[in-house]
């Protein structure tokens, strides 16, 4: 059987669905910022920025953006009411501490056992880690968002990361164009498979040992 | 009487020496106190080390002091954005050192600084590249990173308003690090839109009391420059700037 990929506003609007009420959530920068465009209008979440907002809004019409309010990726954005501006430390007390519940990161690779890597691409580039490593220690939750296979065929989940690691078994779930993959202390538990593709075809895409919903459940 | 208030810009940045320590506001553009470092670049200081989150956008504030040669070193969280072209070209060229620090670790460094703190335990890299060579203890089950603090001899931020005691308020997102860095340097120079009388800002709202503020100098208002969007979108790997 033939199946079709999820695209990325697809990924991004899985992701927005399982987001509940009350919610204090970080987009990171790329993919993730996507999410933010499908958050049930019917549920308050609060998304976080790290340079000091709290209920960010979306990209303001042209001609209104203003230069001192930008999100991380320093594009422009709004305030909805009952936001707050706030400034570094705190806004990083908030990540760190453990005052976000989600935190939405791209990445390069994950490990079976939660390692993220997703701040440096290795050889020659210049280094530039951002706020990557604060959230990945800081949210109760990191979901991370990516394509399951690079460009090459090749699984973006890994037994050990190739690539320098942002955090260490700190990912709780991956959701990706083909499945969601929650990191479960008996193993990697795949679920929401894209119609038409079967368990055993993941499991050949993967290259990690990867266990059905159901089967864990039992 | 009290007037921290300085008629002229460079007087405000006249002792600022060779070598010196400069933590520069700032994320992306906003917050820039673009007026100050255009006139640290006319005051000359050579082999500096700036503190800022990121390296420089375009022509102008951090970006014009690597263009004109000034910085030795850099401690910055992301560097590498589009328009960063002129500290691009000199760290290729190896004429100028880089520290990399995650963000959240380079605020409470700042704030360790100002707040008298010895030395803090951040369970942020551990594990990671950028921990290496660093002191690790595991603390409640967790590892954690040794940091120090990062003092400054002169802090450059902007605010929105002050007041001849230097009692500050900011807008919006360009808050971003100026009431830490304040916090954090020997002498404090902050470059405002408005200057208010005393008693003007609302004491519940004052931001940075004047005691963190050296200098204030108030610059003419711009008009308000459009953000160019800094980060390359739609590259998976990218996290947080």
């Amino acid at each position: 059987m033939s199946y079709v990929k999820l695209t990325r506003e697809q990924i991004a609007q899985r992701i927005a669905q399982d987001i509940p009420e009350g919610s204090y959530v970080n987009l990171g920068i790329g993919m993730p910022t996507l999410v933010g465009n499908h958050l049930p209008k019917d549920r308050e979440i609060f998304l976080h920025s790290e340079n000091g907002i709290l209920c960010m809004g979306p990209a303001p019409a042209p001609g209104e953006e203003d230069a001192d309010l930008i999100n991380a990726g320093k594009e422009p954005v709004t305030l909805l009411t009952g936001g707050a501006y706030f400034h570094h430390t705190d806004s990083f007390a908030m990540m760190r501490g453990g005052h976000l519940d989600i935190a939405v990161l791209g990445a390069f690779q994950v490990s079976v056992s939660g390692d993220l890597a997703n701040w440096h691409s290795g050889g020659d580039a210049i280094p530039a880690v951002g706020g990557a490593m604060d959230l990945a220690v800081g949210a109760r939750s990191v979901w991370v968002m990516m394509e399951h296979l690079t460009k090459n065929g090749e699984s973006k989940i890994v037994e050990r990361c190739a690539y320098p690691l942002t955090g260490i078994g700190v990912v709780k779930r991956i959701y990706t164009d083909l499945a969601v993959i929650d990191i479960a202390p008996r193993g990697l538990v795949a679920s929401r498979l894209v119609p038409g593709l079967s368990f055993d075809e993941l499991q050949r895409l993967s290259g990690v040992p990867l266990l059905p919903a159901a089967k864990a459940a039992a | 009487m009290v007037d921290k208030i300085v008629p002229a810009i460079e007087a405000a940045l006249a002792d600022v020496r060779d070598g010196a320590t400069v933590l520069v506001g700032g994320f992306g553009g906003a917050g820039v106190p673009e007026e100050l470092v255009d006139a640290l670049i006319a005051q000359g200081a050579r082999d500096l080390t700036i503190v800022n989150n990121n390296a420089g956008n375009g022509e102008v504030g951090i970006a014009a002091l690597f263009k004109a040669g000034r910085i030795r070193k850099l401690i910055c969280s992301y560097p590498r954005q589009v328009d960063s072209h002129h500290f691009q070209t000199a760290y290729r060229a190896g004429k100028v050192e880089l520290e990399i620090v995650p963000q959240g670790t380079l605020s409470e460094r700042l704030r360790a600084a100002g707040a008298g703190i010895g030395a803090f335990y951040t369970p942020t890299g551990y594990g990671t590249d950028l921990a290496k060579g660093k002191e690790t203890r595991v603390i409640g089950g967790r590892g954690h990173v040794l940091e120090f603090p990062l003092h400054g001899d002169f802090a450059l931020v902007k605010a929105e308003r002050g007041d001849r005691w230097g009692n500050l308020v900011y807008r919006k997102s360009a808050r971003n690090y100026g009431p830490t860095m304040a916090s954090a340097a020997r002498v404090t120079v902050a470059q405002v839109y408005e200057t208010v009388e005393l008693g003007e800002l609302d004491p519940e709202c004052i931001v940075t009391p004047g005691i963190f503020v050296t200098h204030v100098v108030k610059v003419p208002r711009k008009a308000r420059r459009i953000p160019s969007g800094g980060v390359t979108q739609g590259i998976s790997g990218r996290a947080a700037a």
